[in-house]
């Protein structure tokens, strides 16, 4: 399972400018194992940069994010091991099908938890359609396809982009109970979101942007 | 053993990739097909003129034709949000740019090689000749790939890319069209072709060192 010890994921003086425009400035942040962190904000206020950021995708104008005190741009081949990043598109291929999708996933992750991608299709309620090609899923399911590479590895940071973008009732049930598992298991999650967020048992710190 | 595993996962994603969208990958085909043959067409059936001129119609149409197909290498992943996941993926870069380069290159520069043969017959190309042009072509169309993956690298997701991606490209695929038109030449007249393929060589090594570091860099910027 997850290692036990307590990570933390820490980001000190953030400066985001994009388009001549400062998005955010000063942004300071900790987010450490067993904890969520929920970014909520207007549309163009730069939730999705921040998240971008965190994962190390994009580079902040200033300031520094540090995993465990190590800056991430220094310990980059390490950190993207603890991090599963879905973003605000799904990262998925139209034209494969979803457990084709999952095995590239799988190949390109260093720390696998032995799932295979057809149980972590079924947690999601997806099964039956292992091998529908993408392009002929809702946007809910592939929705879900994506979400359900979160379940390959033991990655401890989840970083969500609006996870229930068309995802239904039900879809949010699967979500709500894997993320249930995942804070359970001592993860850790920032998700950017604009409706309320509830995973049982769990303590949601908000943060407006 | 893991990159490698990373290294062939990918490999095969875009060879499949490639293979549903057929008309992506015939597309360039196509188009070299219709340039060679429509040249018996333009300059008469002469058979001198004709052979005189195969090597450059041979060597441009491939040369355009891989151009043309350039500009999918990492569009749909930038689009779909693939390309975050490539780059979040804990192995490194270079090896995952140089599994989507050898895709490409397996689906554009291979295919056109064997194209490349079987029409320089319409082309009277002499026997000799035929083998020099393999070699040319087995040494360019890599080339083409690498540089070409470096280029598309840094235009991907802008609008407007194409022109640029064109402005880029050409002036370091022009080496390449040269020394490969050259040694062809050379060899229907009889002469050596060393110097040729040595020099082919030296930019194909060259392209294989920095190549896949500089696709990395420039994908890394772009996506930030």
């Amino acid at each position: 399972m997850m290692s036990n010890e307590t990570s933390v994921l820490r980001a000190e003086g953030l400066e985001c400018i994009r388009n001549d425009m400062v998005l955010f400035r000063d942004l300071s942040l900790a987010v450490s194992s067993g904890e969520v962190l929920q970014v909520k904000g207007p549309n163009g206020c730069g939730k999705t940069s921040l998240l971008r950021i965190l994962c190390g995708l994009a580079l902040p104008n200033e300031g520094v994010v540090y995993w465990n005190d190590k800056d991430i741009r220094e310990y980059n081949g390490e950190y993207v091991q603890h991090v599963n990043y879905v973003g605000h598109h799904n990262g998925i291929k139209v034209e494969l099908t979803p457990a084709e999708n999952l095995h590239v996933s799988n190949a390109l992750s260093t720390t696998h938890n032995g799932a295979s991608p057809e149980q972590a299709l079924q947690q999601f309620g997806l099964y039956g359609y292992e091998d529908t090609p993408v392009r002929k899923l809702s946007s809910g399911q592939k929705r879900r396809v994506a979400l359900s590479r979160l379940l390959l590895t033991h990655a401890q940071l989840w970083i969500l982009d609006e996870p229930y973008t068309s995802v239904d009732g039900a879809g949010r049930s699967f979500i709500a109970d894997v993320l249930k598992s995942h804070m359970d298991a001592g993860g850790m999650l920032i998700l950017v979101s604009h409706e309320p967020v509830s995973i049982p048992g769990v303590k949601i710190r908000e943060m407006a942007l | 053993m893991g990159a490698y595993q990373a290294f062939t996962a990918l490999l095969l994603r875009d060879l499949k990739l490639g293979f549903r969208n057929m008309g992506d990958l015939l597309n360039p085909l196509l188009f070299f097909l219709m340039v060679v043959t429509l040249f018996p067409l333009a300059l008469g059936p002469e058979k001198s003129v004709l052979q005189e001129h195969a090597p450059a119609v041979i060597w441009v149409a491939s040369l355009l034709a891989a151009s043309i197909s350039l500009d999918t290498m990492f569009r749909s992943d930038m689009e779909d949000g693939s390309l975050e996941q490539i780059l979040l993926s804990p192995y490194p870069d270079i090896i995952l740019v140089m599994a989507k380069i050898l895709a490409h290159w397996l689906m554009t520069g291979a295919p056109l090689t064997i194209f490349a043969l079987l029409l320089s017959v319409l082309l009277y190309l002499p026997g000799a000749a035929y083998l020099p042009l393999l070699g040319t072509l087995l040494l360019g169309t890599p080339i083409l790939s690498m540089v070409g993956s470096v280029a598309v690298a840094l235009t991907v997701g802008l609008r407007n890319g194409g022109m640029l991606l064109i402005l880029l490209i050409l002036p370091l695929y022009m080496p390449v069209l040269i020394f490969a038109i050259s040694a062809v030449n050379n060899a229907m007249r009889g002469l050596s072709v060393a110097g040729e393929f040595y020099f082919l060589s030296g930019m194909l090594i060259l392209a294989l060192t920095l190549a896949p570091f500089a696709t990395a860099y420039a994908l890394k910027i772009r996506m930030g």
